[in-house]
C-alpha cells in the first residue's frame, strides 16, 4: 500500500526541494557566521567586557548602562527550545497520519514563537542601552535582531504550513513542507542557543 | 536532427514581450542574463575610458577628484557585480541543463527570480549618481572608515550589492541541485563537461562566501545609518574587521569570477585541437582544490595592515598557484600535437591561457610578503587584477560568445571580424595594462585622481591609448553581431564538431531541449556518436 502511494522521488532519497532548502540553510549559517565573527573580534579586542570604559560622558549622563538581565531571556530560551520539541512531535504525528496532532503541534509552536518574539521586544524596551552605545550595544542588537527576524520568518513559515495542514494537504507519505519547516525551526533554535550562550553566559 | 513541434505548444503562445518578461525557460533567462551583463560591460567600459582619459596626462582636470572617485568605484562595481559574476550565470543558465541533458534547471521559477533581482539592483547602484554627494566613491572594496564618509549613494550601493548577493546565492543553490539531481542517464559526475564542473565549484563558493559579504554589508549599513560601532575603534569596533570579512568573501569571489571562464576555454580548446582535454580528472580536482584553498588566502590582500599572520597567508597563496599551474598544463597538453584550427573562439582560448598566465605569475609575485609591502596599493596590483579578469575572464566571455553563438542564436559570427576583434583587443589590452606593472614598480599609487609631472606621463598615455584600442576592438564585434542577426538561422546542430551534449540538439534548441538524448558513455558523448568505432574510451 505504502509502496504504491509513495512517489518515485522518495525512493531516490532527498527531493530536489529538500536539497535546495538545505543548501539555503548552509548560506544562512555563513551569514550568521559573519555576524558571530564580528562579535568574537569585538570581545577579543575589548579591554573589559562590557566595555564601560568606552562610554562617553554624555552616554553616562543619559543613563546608559551596559548590562543585560538574564532572567527573561532565560525563560524565552526555555520556551524556544521546548517549541523545537513540539514541532518535531508534530512532524512525527503526520508521519503516523495524525492530522489533528500535526495541526495542534504547529499551532502550539507558532504560539511559542510569538511569545518568544514578544518577550524579546519587552526585553529590548527595558534595556538601558541602544544599538549606538559602543560595540556592546551594536553587536547585541544586530545579532539578536537578525535572529529575531529569522524567528519571525520561521513563524510565517509555520503559519503557511499550518494553513496548508488545515486544508488537509499533508499525509503520512507527503509532508515535505512540514519537514522543511521543522528543520528551519531547529536551525533558528540552534542559532539562539549559541547566541544565548555567548551573549549571556560566557563570563565577562 | 529534425525539429518536431511538441504537441500543444501552440496553446502556450503569448505576445513576445510578455513571454520574455515571464519566462522560466533556462535558455531565455540565460539570454536575458547575457544581454543584461553585456549592457553593464559597456557601461563599465565607458567608465573605464573616463578614468583613462583623466589619467592620460599629468595634472589633468578632466573630471573633479570626487567625480573620479565615483567613476573608478562604479567602473569596478559594474564590471565585477553586474558583469563578470552574472555573465557566468548567463552562460551557466543556458548551457548547464543542455550539457547535462536536462530539460531545465531544478527550480525554474527561482531561476527567474535570480535574474529579475538584477535589473533593480543595477538601477539602484547607478541611481547613486542622482543623489546628493553622488554615487558610491570608496572603491569597490568600500574600506572603513572611507565608506563611512561617503554620501547616500553608498547606501544605495550597499543595498544593491546585497540584492545581487541574494541573486547569486539562490542561483548557486539552483545550479548545485541541477547538477546533483538532474543529470541524464549515463551522465555520471565524472562525465560532466568541464564547464559544468567549474560552474559547480563556483556555485559552492557563491553559496558559502556571498552570505558573508551580505553580513559585512549589513554591518556597514548599520554603522552608517543606525549609529553602529562595528568598524569604529573609538566605540570598541575594529576597522580591520571590515577588511577581514570583506576579503573572506571577495577572495573566493575572484575564483567565482575566473573558474567558469576556465571552464569555457576548457570546452573550446579540446574542440579546436581535435583532442580530448588532457587530464580531465586532474582538471576537476584542481578546480576543487582552488575552490577549497580559495577560503584560506583572503588576508594576502591585507599584508600591510600588520594584523595578519604573514607566513600562513603567503604560503597558502603560493599553494593555490599549484592547482592553477596544473590547469595551464591541462590546456597546453591538450594543444600539444593537436590538429589546431585557429578559429576565433580558439584564439580567445589561447589568449586566455597566455594572458592569464601573466596574471597568475604577477599574482604569485605579489604573494611574496616583502614584495607586497613595496607594491601594495600601487598600479602593479591594478595590472595583476586586469590580467586575470580581463586577460582571463573577458577573453573567456568573448570566446564563449563566438563558440556558442551558433547554438544560442542559430547563426555564426563572422570569422574575419572576429579575428580583428581578437587582434585589436589583445594589442589594446597589453598596451593598456602592461605599462601599469612598470608604473606600479615605480610607486604610482592606485586610485589617485591625478599625478604631477614625474616621469609617469608616457606610460600613462600609452595605457590610455591601449584602453581606447580595446574600445575600438568592440566595433568589429558589434558589426559581426548585427550582421549575424540580419542573416537567417542556418546553423546545423553541431557546426564545430564538438564533444558535449548541447551540440546534440538543434541550433537553437527547442523549448524542451532534446528530441532524443545521445547515449552518454564518456565525457565526450558527441564524439562517441560521430566515431562509434572509437567510443568507449575516456572516463
Amino acid at each position: 500500500m505504502a509502496a504504491i502511494e509513495s512517489s518515485p522521488r522518495h525512493e531516490e532519497g532527498m527531493s530536489n526541494g529538500m536539497l535546495g532548502f538545505i543548501l539555503f540553510l548552509a548560506s544562512e549559517v555563513m551569514f550568521f557566521g559573519g555576524l558571530f565573527a564580528a562579535y568574537f573580534i569585538a570581545r577579543a579586542d575589548a579591554q573589559e567586557w562590557p566595555p564601560v570604559n568606552l562610554l562617553t560622558e554624555e552616554q553616562i549622563a543619559a543613563g546608559v548602562q551596559l548590562e543585560m538581565h538574564v532572567g527573561l531571556p532565560a525563560i524565552a530560551t526555555a520556551i524556544l527550545i521546548t517549541s523545537s520539541i513540539v514541532i518535531q512531535w508534530a512532524e512525527f504525528q503526520i508521519k503516523k497520519g495524525n492530522q489533528a496532532g500535526l495541526i495542534w503541534g504547529l499551532f502550539i509552536t507558532l504560539a511559542m514563537g510569538v511569545i518568544f518574539l514578544a518577550m524579546q521586544m519587552y526585553d529590548y524596551a527595558q534595556l538601558d542601552f541602544g544599538a549606538g552605545d559602543t560595540i556592546y550595544g551594536t553587536t547585541f542588537y544586530t545579532l539578536t535582531g537578525f535572529h529575531g527576524a529569522h524567528v519571525f520568518g520561521g513563524a510565517v513559515f509555520i503559519l503557511i504550513v499550518l494553513l496548508r495542514a488545515l486544508g488537509g494537504q499533508f499525509s503520512a507519505q507527503r509532508h515535505e513542507a512540514v519537514r522543511a519547516c521543522s528543520i528551519y525551526w531547529h536551525f533558528v533554535d540552534v542559532v539562539w542557543i549559541a547566541l544565548f550562550t555567548i551573549l549571556y553566559i560566557v563570563p565577562e | 536532427m529534425a525539429t518536431v513541434a511538441a504537441p500543444g505548444t501552440q496553446a502556450y503562445a503569448r505576445p513576445a514581450l510578455l513571454d520574455w518578461l515571464t519566462t522560466v525557460d533556462h535558455k531565455k533567462l540565460g539570454i536575458l542574463y547575457l544581454y543584461f551583463t553585456m549592457f553593464f560591460f559597456a557601461v563599465g567600459g565607458i567608465l573605464a575610458l573616463l578614468v583613462r582619459t583623466q589619467l592620460a596626462v599629468a595634472d589633468s582636470s578632466f573630471v573633479s577628484n570626487n567625480a573620479y572617485n565615483q567613476i573608478f568605484t562604479m567602473h569596478a562595481s559594474a564590471m565585477l557585480f553586474l558583469f563578470i559574476i552574472p555573465v557566468w550565470a548567463g552562460f551557466g543558465n543556458y548551457l548547464v541543463p543542455l550539457q547535462i541533458g536536462a530539460a531545465d534547471m531544478a527550480f525554474p521559477r527561482i531561476n527567474a527570480l535570480s535574474f529579475w533581482l538584477l535589473p533593480p539592483a543595477g538601477i539602484l547602484m547607478f541611481a547613486g549618481f542622482l543623489v546628493e554627494g553622488g554615487s558610491a566613491n570608496a572603491g569597490w572594496t568600500a574600506y572603513s572608515p572611507l565608506a563611512q564618509q561617503s554620501g547616500s549613494g553608498m547606501d544605495l550601493w550597499i543595498i544593491s550589492v546585497i540584492i545581487l548577493g541574494v541573486s547569486s546565492t539562490i542561483g548557486a543553490a539552483n545550479f548545485m541541485v541541477t547538477m546533483f539531481r538532474m543529470r541524464a542517464p549515463g551522465m555520471t559526475m565524472f562525465r560532466m563537461p568541464i564547464f559544468c564542473w567549474t560552474m559547480l565549484v563556483t556555485a559552492v563558493l557563491q553559496l558559502l562566501a556571498t552570505p558573508v559579504l551580505a553580513a559585512a554589508l549589513t554591518m556597514l549599513f548599520i554603522d552608517r545609518n543606525f549609529g553602529g560601532a562595528f568598524f569604529d575603534p573609538n566605540t570598541g569596533g575594529n576597522a580591520i574587521l571590515w577588511q577581514n570579512i570583506f576579503w573572506f568573501y571577495s577572495h573566493p569571489a575572484v575564483y567565482i569570477m575566473i573558474l567558469p571562464g576556465m571552464g569555457i576555454i576548457s570546452e573550446i580548446i579540446p574542440v579546436f585541437s581535435r583532442k580530448p582535454l588532457f587530464g580531465y580528472k586532474a582538471f576537476v580536482f584542481a578546480t576543487m582544490a582552488i575552490g577549497g584553498l580559495g577560503f584560506s588566502v583572503w588576508a594576502h590582500h591585507m599584508f600591510t595592515t600588520g594584523a595578519v599572520l604573514l607566513p600562513f597567508f603567503s604560503f597558502m597563496t603560493f599553494l593555490i598557484g599549484v592547482p592553477t599551474g596544473v590547469k595551464i598544463f591541462n590546456w597546453l597538453g591538450t594543444m600539444w600535437r593537436g590538429s589546431i584550427t585557429f578559429t576565433t573562439p580558439m584564439l580567445f582560448g589561447i589568449g586566455f591561457v597566455s594572458m592569464f598566465l601573466i596574471g597568475g605569475i604577477n599574482g604569485m609575485f605579489s604573494a611574496v610578503v616583502p614584495i607586497d609591502f613595496a607594491i601594495h596599493d600601487t598600479y602593479f596590483v591594478v595590472a595583476h587584477i586586469h590580467y586575470v579578469l580581463f586577460g582571463g575572464s573577458v577573453m573567456a566571455v568573448f570566446g564563449g560568445f563566438y563558440y556558442w553563438f551558433p547554438k544560442i542564436w542559430g547563426r555564426k559570427l563572422n570569422e574575419t571580424l572576429g579575428k580583428w576583434h581578437f587582434g585589436l583587443m589583445l594589442i589594446g589590452f597589453n598596451l593598456a595594462f602592461f605599462p601599469m606593472h612598470l608604473l606600479g614598480l615605480d610607486g604610482m599609487p592606485r586610485r589617485i585622481a591625478t599625478y604631477s609631472e614625474s616621469g609617469w606621463e608616457a606610460l600613462n598615455f600609452a595605457s590610455t591609448v591601449g584602453s581606447f584600442l580595446i574600445g575600438v576592438s568592440m566595433i568589429p564585434f558589434l558589426i559581426a553581431v548585427v550582421a549575424a542577426f540580419m542573416r537567417p538561422k542556418d546553423q546545423p546542430d553541431d557546426p564545430w564538431e564538438a564533444n558535449t551534449l548541447e551540440w546534440g540538439t538543434t541550433s537553437p534548441p527547442p523549448v524542451y531541449n532534446f528530441d532524443e538524448l545521445p547515449e552518454v558513455r564518456s565525457e565526450r558523448p558527441l564524439f562517441d556518436r560521430r566515431h562509434p568505432d572509437l567510443a568507449g574510451g575516456g572516463h
